[in-house]
């Protein structure tokens, strides 16, 4: 087998069950958006170790930029001005990217086998070698992310920099945050560390901070601290309660095997009708007038 | 032997077959993009990436060559009284019992159900799956859009496959119904056995 830390947990259009002699630790990232200043570091990092360079867009007037994320942009800061109470203005920036939920639609939807996997830390990987380009991973997604670039027709995203972790690194973007906003590590330490903020945050007045880690999708392995928890949209739309929409799970669930059961039924319904009543012959004598 | 009888033209099964060809190569793509159990099909196209590229223009021109198809076929496929109770004596059918069924036109009811939902079913794949083609459709459709065209495209797939099996079968069964479409002639035989209104029609008998 190949490094422990890359071990397969769940792997696209692949319908039988991975290696599942080991389980290591599950790991997570954590966004405290109360201590993020929207200085872009990770962006940078980002594009600097998974080397990336974006076109240079225009600007919208707002501080987001890139404006959205694309095939090139894997990271990017939302900036939402709002006022939660009447007369105080709170500038709330959300580190958007890939959530790596613990179930995940893309690769619920991905026709492609192992184009999409999912190691056993939680870390979900898109492997480009095998993307076909269909598109299917970003209907499956709650949160709006894989991008299908223009340039080769296949789909990228934040890899939660699997390479990195692999060999017992944190992520570039965890690496370089210079406010402590990003951290990295078990997901259970992430979870204990969050309590903690929340806990300061409650003091501070923020009587609904929360841990973001929607149930919908399982958990996610990227988790934010959010100082309104009770309202997430607030943070340029992060939904509220992301789930897999019951389309896709219709469409990749029960109708897969229904629907091709039915069509190998009717073919077979054809031969043993056949063997039954035999051919539909003309009888060429009693016919003629 | 019996007098044979002018049944399709060579232009009728020129566009059957090219849009036949096309129906099959569309649903093995289609196939391969739908159930990981059939992804082995894109090995016929050249891989996934490339059955991904052929699969929505092979969906277009199938689409174009059954606009044809329906416009020839269309005014012989209204359905009457008797092909209602064709449908009912759907017993008597099955068991080769052909002679207590009504006296058919050109297409029986069998045939005229499935045009009509070929009718309705390939231009519905057709709307769905531009929502769905990527790269030069999709993007300009909203996310939600998207996820009702990937079912709607599936399970109008999956009625046309259904009934194309079915049609298929038909033409294995029923014997000297294979040869009105390679060749364009059936028996008078066959002609007064399985459509005897219509062959009253073409011999004035």
């Amino acid at each position: 087998m190949a490094l422990q830390s890359l071990d397969i947990k769940a792997r696209s259009a692949t319908t039988t069950p991975p290696p599942r002699a080991r389980d290591p630790i599950h790991v997570a990232k954590l966004i405290d958006i109360s201590k993020c200043i929207g200085c872009k570091a990770c962006q940078v990092a980002c594009m600097e170790w998974n080397d990336l360079r974006d076109e240079v867009g225009t600007t919208a007037g707002t501080y987001d930029n890139p404006r959205d994320l694309t095939a090139e942009s894997w990271t990017v800061m939302r900036f939402s001005e709002v006022e939660v109470e009447q007369g105080r203005l709170e500038w709330l920036i959300r580190k958007d990217g890939c959530m790596h939920c613990e179930d995940p639609g893309c690769l619920k939807a991905c026709p492609a086998p192992g184009a999409i996997v999912q190691y056993v830390n939680g870390i979900v990987d898109f492997h480009e070698e095998h993307c076909i380009g269909c598109g299917y991973c970003i209907t499956g997604c709650p949160f709006d992310i894989p991008r299908l670039s223009k340039k080769d027709s296949k789909v990228y995203k934040c890899t939660l920099c699997s390479d990195r972790v692999a060999v017992g690194m944190e992520p570039a973007c965890i690496k370089t945050c210079p406010t402590g906003a990003l951290v990295f590590g078990t997901k259970g330490d992430m979870i204990r560390h969050a309590e903690g903020r929340i806990a300061d945050l409650k003091e501070r007045g923020y009587a609904n901070a929360a841990l973001y880690n929607p149930e919908g999708v399982g958990g996610t392995h990227v988790m934010y601290v959010l100082q309104h928890g009770d309202q997430p949209e607030l943070y340029a739309n992060l939904p509220k309660d992301p789930r897999i929409s019951p389309l896709v799970s219709l469409w990749k669930g029960i109708t897969k095997p229904l629907m091709s059961l039915g069509i190998g039924l009717a073919v077979f319904a054809g031969f043993f009708h056949f063997v039954t009543v035999g051919p539909n012959e003309v009888d060429e004598e009693k016919e003629t007038d | 032997m019996s007098t044979m009888i002018q049944r399709y033209t060579a232009r009728e099964r020129n566009n059957h077959w090219v849009v036949a060809i096309l129906f099959v190569l569309a649903g093995f793509s289609g196939l391969a993009l739908f159930h990981p159990a059939f992804f082995f099909l894109t090995n016929l196209f050249g891989g996934g990436p490339w059955t991904r590229i052929l699969h929505p223009f092979i969906g277009v021109v199938m689409f174009l060559g059954f606009v044809a198809l329906a416009a020839r076929f269309w005014g012989a496929n209204r359905i009457s009284s008797a092909d209602r109770q064709w449908m009912r004596q759907f017993d008597d059918m099955v068991r080769n019992r052909d002679r207590n069924l009504p006296e058919q036109g050109k297409f029986n009811a069998g045939q005229k159900y499935l045009f009509w939902s070929l009718v309705v079913g390939i231009p519905l794949l057709l709307i769905s799956g531009i929502v769905i083609w990527q790269p030069w459709f999709a993007p300009f459709f909203p996310i939600w859009l998207m996820r009702v065209a990937v079912v709607v495209h599936a399970l109008a797939a999956w009625i046309m496959i259904l009934g194309i099996v079915v049609h298929v079968y038909a033409a294995i069964w029923v014997k000297g119904s294979v040869r009105a479409m390679t060749r364009g002639t059936v028996s008078a035989a066959w002609a007064r056995h399985h459509h005897r209104a219509w062959y009253r029609d073409v011999t004035g008998k």
